[in-house]
């Protein structure tokens, strides 16, 4: 029951996400955009600044993302679906699960696109260690999406969620942040760290599990009126 | 707190920050540090308020998301903001002695981030509680039960991200002279701390007691 909830409304948001493409495109263009700002900022002489390539890929990822989760519920708002989604006879924790999914699930996309780009632009050895690199991403991502969908799903009735969502997301996300961060610049060394990319796994997967604990027991009184 | 113990704890409070100036000039110099050193009588306690505070503000709010008690959303609203009055006190006089003994204003040290990230997300939560518009009660709660799991993974993962560079502090440890001022500086910022909560509180009662006769007066 539980899984295929949540497999139901991950359905449902990728089929109107297939119709239209509406988010993934603008989230695309957003991260090249944001990438091509930084490079004019880190880029001395032809070559990149160092460990310039690992901050610029996890904070377009931060921002796209933020972008993402707007739009995603900004979609739900408009329809006036989500009231609708929350007065389906089903577990709340399991929509809650469906739209994190759904984030995730964007946010890769954008990821396949980033992560290739970044290493094109800034000349950064991003492959060279890719399962490493997956498993970084992936547990990054899980745990920027895991919060910000319950971030993004309270706010969805303030007036005022365009500049709460960030503002009450990045603080809290940090240990992502700094995870990813530390992560691919151990990746991106001439000798690859391996130990210390997998020991920030380690921590990001650790942040992952407590907080999507916390969402999932957080989501019912969040979003009852 | 009782209405009764709140004048006597505040005369108590008063006189013990009369005389704490004597206190803490009469403390012992500590060695290498000397006057600098003496910072820390208000650096610390302000310190120990401000994650009192946020302890209390989270696990009130953990009461008010389970059990939708308003009293337990009123102190921890009330303790959300002092730990944000405290947190300030804590970063301003942090760099004062930053400056003087490290040299630079601001260190990425793993308990500089993680008070600086903590304050931040009680400033998100004093923003949503003005702007957030219906239901901003439960968003700043869920803010704060946030804020309180946090603290462990900023610590943890700012710690790591810093001992991999190399790093330069200087802690000084507290010679057997200076305990007892240090402690006295605490119990005072802590009785401080509780009439602010008390007074803060009771502001919050009054005004849910206002809207309360508001709704009851329409037609």
């Amino acid at each position: 029951m539980f899984l295929r909830v949540a497999l139901l409304v991950l359905k449902k948001d990728v089929a109107i996400e297939a119709k239209s493409f509406e988010i993934i495109t603008t989230t695309l263009f957003f991260a090249a955009s944001c990438i091509l700002v930084f490079s004019f900022a880190f880029v001395k002489e032809g070559a990149p600044v160092q460990d310039a390539a690992s901050g610029i890929l996890w904070i377009a990822i931060a921002f796209s993302g933020t972008l993402a989760l707007g739009r995603t519920f900004e979609r739900e708002r408009y329809g006036e679906t989500l009231r609708a989604l929350l007065l389906a006879p089903a577990p709340r924790p399991a929509i809650y699960v469906g739209k994190l999914l759904g984030m995730v699930f964007v946010m890769v996309t954008t990821e396949v696109l980033l992560v290739p780009m970044v290493a094109l632009l800034f000349q950064a050895p991003l492959f060279s260690r890719p399962l490493l690199l997956v498993a970084l991403l992936l547990a990054g991502t899980i745990g920027f999406a895991s919060v910000g969908t319950l971030f993004a799903a309270m706010l969805v009735r303030a007036r005022t969620r365009d500049i709460m969502l960030p503002i009450l997301l990045y603080p809290v996300t940090v240990p992502v942040m700094i995870a990813g961060v530390q992560g691919t610049s151990a990746l991106l060394m001439s000798t690859p760290d391996e130990a210390l990319a997998t020991m920030w796994i380690g921590i990001v997967t650790s942040f992952d599990v407590v907080f999507i604990t916390f969402c999932l027991w957080l989501f019912e009184p969040l979003m009852t009126e | 707190m009782k209405g009764q113990y709140f004048l006597p704890l505040f005369a108590l409070t008063t006189a013990m920050f009369a005389a704490a100036p004597f206190v803490i000039a009469n403390a012992p110099y500590e060695s290498t540090m000397l006057l600098v050193q003496k910072i820390f009588y208000f650096h610390v306690p302000s310190w120990f308020v401000m994650f009192s505070a946020i302890f209390i503000s989270g696990i009130y709010s953990v009461i008010y998301l389970v059990k939708g008690d308003r009293k337990a959303d009123q102190i921890a609203a009330a303790a959300a903001e002092i730990a944000v009055i405290f947190g300030v006190m804590g970063l301003v006089t942090g760099p004062l002695w930053g400056r003087k003994a490290w040299g630079v204003w601001w260190q990425w040290d793993a308990k500089l981030t993680m008070a600086l990230l903590l304050e931040m997300i009680f400033l998100g939560y004093q923003l949503v509680r003005r702007y957030g518009g219906p239901g901003s009660d439960k968003m700043s709660a869920a803010l704060a039960v946030f804020g309180m799991v946090n603290v462990p993974f900023v610590y943890w993962s700012v710690n790591i991200w810093r001992t991999v560079h190399p790093k330069t502090s200087v802690v000084p440890t507290l010679g057997p002279g200076m305990f007892g001022a240090f402690w006295f500086s605490v119990l005072s910022f802590m009785l401080l701390f509780s009439l602010l909560l008390t007074l803060r509180l009771r502001l919050e009662r009054q005004r849910a007691v206002l809207d309360e006769l508001y709704l009851a007066e329409e037609p």
